[in-house]
């Protein structure tokens, strides 16, 4: 399965503080991959780099382009959406500008309506919604949007940051339902940040353990799932 | 009765300008969070470059037109070249920016077109426009031009994508990008918008306060005041605010004016207008700090 996304030799840093050191990591077309990690790991860090929200060094190829350095406006227009930590949506504008604007650059207006129905099928409940101030949603609801957002981006690698964050464990099942019909219906691939260990390896196929800006331990879902340390450290068994 | 509607009208027409300049001021404070301090002299130049264009002959709607068009450039020339290297620069550097861009402004309009005052026309005829006796031709047009100008602009931003985009940049910044908007040249685009609005204003009051290189140091006062009343981050709020101004300043003098009919007692006129307007304003800060119309932003810490 060749990649969508290979990262090496990736270092990143806010200010004069260095958070990654030499991360590499490779995303399978059509697959979903997670990365595992503590707090302060560089989760978060690794996805703000793929998307040059943060200064780095090292080479980031996207289907075999090198895209580390460009602007992040233009990174999200080869289609990698990044839904990002705390969701983001824009609060004070309505679910349907939320999503709309992340279609604003198309003229086909008949094309971007389709493409709404379409996310409706996987978000019913946004569709129920659709003038509501995307503020006055729930937690729940805010998560889908961005996700549903993401998606309007028509996107070939989607980031996921935190999806769970805060979220009680019923509509936390709903949402990683979801991504999983995503990734197979809509052959997006997926790369995954998790807090909640255990379901992050369910839902992926390879799974990433960075520790302090580092990856040391790769490998098939099935096999990190297993390794000692892993239960440990992030299942807690 | 006639004089007290005249001076609501004259208010109105008033209001209309520092509404127009009062919202280019939070059009730019929404999406960076400055105040720009040149945005009234940018306006005073625009009026004289439509003033020039008329002088070689256009009639006063093409030179307008015109004259918004260049503006709308001076504005996106500005950020670009000026505002953009300064990008992660401290406040302060980017106030004294602003003032040296005021002092720039003034300086450019006297030197090309002389501080000497000039009279400047107005394109509303005397004849067939204005309500008698209530306003006056000028002071009509004004108010229908301004309100004409707002309403494209509400359309622009609530309804085309582009207007869309804008909003969310202001809004979120960073989430913008990530949804592949391009900030940068939303924020050009917002100093164009505003500079055009400006122009507007500065054209329509050009005939009222007759043009000179210092026409728009009160004027912009009065729209501060106006942003700040109706809730320095509120596009909306700013305009009603302006309007509020306008009317309200007018009713202190005709109110001092009245007084001194009935009692003979002197206490308050035209020259402490500003005066009053900038206390009331204070006033309404005190009890209100986001403004009449302005959210109050609480952050959680």
């Amino acid at each position: 399965m060749a990649a969508i996304l290979e990262v090496t030799g990736l270092k990143a840093f806010y200010g004069q503080t260095q958070s990654l050191y030499d991360v590499g990591f490779e995303i399978p077309t059509g697959g979903i991959t997670t990365l595992l990690g503590a707090n302060g790991a560089g989760k978060t860090t690794t996805l703000r780099a793929i998307c040059n929200m943060v200064r780095t060094d090292g080479t980031i190829r996207f289907d075999g382009k090198n895209i580390r350095g460009m602007a992040t406006e233009e990174i999200v227009r080869q289609r990698i959406a990044h839904v990002p930590e705390g969701r983001g949506t824009f609060t004070t504008l309505t679910v349907d500008e939320n999503l709309r604007i992340a279609a604003y650059t198309r003229k086909d207006k008949q094309a971007v309506k389709d493409e709404l129905e379409r996310v409706f099928t996987y978000f019913p409940r946004l569709k129920e919604r659709i003038q509501q101030q995307a503020g006055t949603l729930s937690g729940g609801e805010q998560q889908m949007l961005a996700i549903a957002r993401a998606l309007m981006l028509s996107p070939r690698l989607m980031l996921l940051d935190e999806p769970s964050f805060g979220l009680a464990p019923l509509i936390v099942l709903e949402i990683f339902r979801i991504l999983r019909r995503i990734n197979e219906e809509e052959k997006v691939s997926i790369l995954l940040v998790e807090q909640n260990a255990a379901l992050a390896l369910e839902l992926a196929t390879h799974a990433y353990v960075l520790e302090t800006g580092k990856v040391v331990m790769s490998g098939p879902s099935d096999v990190v799932k297993n390794d000692e340390n892993v239960r440990k450290s992030y299942l807690g068994y | 009765m006639e004089q007290f509607l005249q001076q609501i009208a004259s208010g109105l027409a008033n209001g209309a300008i520092y509404a127009c300049v009062a919202l280019a001021l939070v059009m730019i404070y929404v999406s960076t969070d400055h105040i720009n301090f040149a945005q009234g002299e940018m306006a005073m130049f625009s009026a004289y470059i439509s003033w020039q264009l008329m002088t070689w002959g256009m009639s006063f709607w093409v030179a307008f037109v015109l004259t918004v068009l260049i503006s709308f450039a001076m504005g996106v020339l500005i950020e670009r070249l000026i505002l953009r290297p300064l990008h992660n620069a401290p406040v302060l550097s980017i106030i004294v920016v602003f003032i040296g861009l005021l002092a720039i402004f003034n300086s450019m309009a006297g030197a090309f077109w002389s501080y000497l005052i000039k009279e400047f026309p107005s394109p509303f005829p005397k004849s067939s426009f204005g309500i008698g006796g209530v306003i006056g031709p000028h002071q009509l047009g004004v108010v229908v031009v301004t309100l004409i100008v707002l309403g494209l602009l509400f359309v622009f931003f609530r309804y085309t994508p582009l207007g869309l985009a804008m909003r969310a940049a202001a809004q979120n910044p960073q989430m913008a990008r990530l949804v592949g908007v391009r900030v940068d040249w939303m924020l050009a685009l917002g100093w164009g918008l505003a500079a055009s609005v400006g122009a507007v204003a500065g054209i329509m009051v050009a005939h009222i306060v007759y043009l000179e290189p210092n026409m728009m140091g009160g004027i912009l006062l009065y729209a501060f005041a106006s942003a700040l009343v109706g809730g320095i981050s509120n596009p909306a709020g700013a305009v009603a605010g302006g309007f509020i101004v306008g009317i309200l300043e007018n009713m202190v003098a005709y109110a001092g004016n009245q007084i001194e009919k009935a009692t003979g007692v002197y206490i308050i006129g035209n020259g402490e207008k500003l005066t009053v307007a900038l206390i009331i304003v204070i006033f309404v800060l005190t009890v209100k700090p986001a403004g009449l119309f302005g959210r109050v932003v609480v952050k959680r810490v």
